[in-house]
């Protein structure tokens, strides 16, 4: 059996209201969790809202978001927690942040090893400079992080070292949770790897990650569960096995984005995802859906490890012919 | 036919980052090259695409060598080529309008009496609607703002195109459908391709045919 969550995400919302009375709705109605030694992927084409997501969690959103439901860190709630406890016992301590992009996250005029034991230093109770040098390098050792380049400055890493470096600067305070925020962008295959092969180390250590991309290959990699995002709300969440195996995913843009690899048809979802600020009642991938009947008029109800009328059913099901139970029920 | 010849190239003379690099593309073919980041794939795609000079070495195009680079390239050679560069964010000027980013070519030819009805039709090839073309690139995302750059890329109907990375921050979908939509003009105009990237899987399936890095230059 899986282990209580560490994160429990119910009915999440966030709407940005904008200039003239606009209101974007960025994520609706999300709800997951995430258990200590397990990773839940979340996937999606860039502006679905997964990345306003992980920044709900982390308390980041600017001025003009609201949010709505809950994000439980055991009796914590990250929506409703005040910026200072956010600041003080959150961010570093129960939520590692491992971000995307490691250049833009390390200052390009210190060297890896100061980044390293400010964060000590910071983070956990370790004083004075020897002891602050050994802690350190501890942590840059569990990290995969080579002793002798901690003195060099970021420019002066690979990608791949650069993404070791800020991933020990996420293991510093001992959190808990992982939250990743599209690690891989940019690095190369073999890299990709690399990086997603030691996050996965750090899940078997015992920590929950969730990781937030667009890299399907990835997230294959690492993940146990899949939550796929289309237009702010998430269509399903199942086994990653499953999705990525046999009987592969029920959702059609699951399905139609998994088809869409280089490695399987190499065919694009037709037409563009719709404007998160002029959602339709309905299903919102009805325009780009080959399955839609008048029923997906009507949202959806996230049921069964899905929020679709017509769900495929069987893996040799790829065209509507099949009836659904709901089909057969209408 | 799109020829690299000998080229070393890099920043510093005393260290290249490309070396005698030597690569073909005939018209109509598509040519991947497969290289790891930081390999100097990207600047070697830059003097195919006649935006760096190489210290050495020469870039021959349709049988004319070319003499000048960057703006001194002549015209026709540098109309000849369209490029999309991995980072949309960096390749695109944050201050105009997307249908004025996919005109920038247009105008700066003498082309702008029928730019906006060719604005309409490529931003149609490469699947924007309409409703986008007044926004900014902070108002898009990464996937509409690089299909936008790649309608830029294909405005003055370009013989060869050089593609460095082009889907690398991209979802599967958009990058299944861009490279559709370079497809699909690449069979209707008979253009050549050079694909810069990092993902054999990906090469593979899009290229005639796929070298990798070491087999094109000295190091
Ligand atoms: S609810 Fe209807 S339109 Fe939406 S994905 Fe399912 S079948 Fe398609």
């Amino acid at each position: 059996m899986t282990p209580a969550p560490l994160l429990a995400v119910r009915d999440l919302s966030v709407r940005f209201l904008l200039p003239g009375g606009r209101r974007v709705d960025a994520v609706s109605d999300a709800s997951f969790d995430v258990a200590p030694g397990e990773c839940l992927a979340l996937v999606g084409e860039s502006g679905c809202g997964k990345s306003v997501l992980a920044s709900a969690l982390l308390g980041l959103l600017p001025a003009n978001a609201r949010t709505a439901g809950h994000a439980h860190l055991g009796d914590l709630d990250l929506l409703t927690a005040d910026e200072r406890t956010l600041a003080r016992t959150v961010r570093g301590r129960r939520v590692g942040l491992v971000p995307q992009s490691p250049a833009a996250h390390l200052t390009p005029v210190r060297t890896i090893r100061s980044h390293i034991e400010e964060t000590v230093a910071r983070l956990t109770g370790v004083r004075g400079r020897a002891a602050r040098r050994k802690a350190a390098e501890q942590a840059s050792l569990r990290a995969e992080f080579p002793l002798d380049h901690l003195d060099r400055h970021p420019h002066e890493l690979s990608g791949g070292l650069a993404q070791r470096a800020v991933t020990a600067l996420a293991l510093i305070g001992g959190a808990p949770l992982l939250l990743a925020d599209e690690p891989t962008t940019g690095l190369d295959r073999d890299l990709v790897d690399r990086t997603v092969d030691e996050l996965r180390r750090h899940v078997d250590d015992g920590h929950a990650l969730l990781m937030i991309t667009h890299d399907l290959a990835a997230a294959e990699r690492i993940a146990d569960r899949v939550a796929v995002m289309y237009a702010g709300r998430i269509v399903e969440l199942t086994d990653a096995a499953a999705f990525f195996g046999s009987p592969g995913p029920r959702h059609p843009y699951s399905r139609g984005l998994l088809e869409a690899l280089p490695e399987r048809s190499f065919t694009p979802v037709p037409g563009l995802p719709p404007e998160l600020g002029s959602l339709p009642d309905g299903c919102a991938f009805a325009p780009r859906c080959d399955r839609a009947t008048d029923a997906c008029g009507a949202l959806p109800p996230f049921a069964d490890s899905v929020a679709c009328h017509h769900p495929v059913t069987a893996p040799a099901d790829a065209s509507h012919a099949t009836r659904t139970p709901e089909d057969t029920r209408a | 036919m799109l020829e690299l010849r000998a080229v070393t190239a890099g920043y510093d003379r005393r260290a290249p980052v490309v070396r005698d690099a030597h690569l073909t593309v005939t018209p109509g073919e598509a040519v991947g090259l497969l290289g790891p980041s930081g390999c100097g794939k990207s600047t070697l795609a830059r003097v195919a695409a006649l935006l760096h000079r190489p210290d050495a070495g020469e870039v021959v195009l349709d049988g004319t060598p070319v003499r000048g680079f960057r703006h001194r390239a002549p015209r026709e050679q540098r109309t000849a080529i369209g490029v999309v560069f991995q980072q949309p964010r960096l390749a695109a000027d944050p201050r105009l309008r997307l249908a004025d980013l996919i005109a920038e070519p247009l105008r700066a030819t003498g082309r702008r009496a029928s730019a906006a009805e060719r604005v309409r039709e490529l931003a149609d090839t490469v699947g924007l609607t309409p409703d986008l073309l007044g926004r900014r690139p902070h108002e898009v995302s990464d996937g509409q703002l690089q299909r936008a750059c790649l309608a830029r890329a294909l405005s003055l109907e370009p013989r060869w195109l050089v593609c460095d990375e082009m889907t690398a921050m991209l979802d599967a979908s958009t990058t299944a459908a861009l490279v559709r939509v370079v497809e699909d003009y690449r069979a209707s105009t008979g253009a050549g391709l050079l694909s810069v990237g990092h993902d054999r899987t990906l090469l593979n399936r899009w290229c005639d045919r796929t070298l990798p890095w070491e087999a094109v230059t000295a190091g």
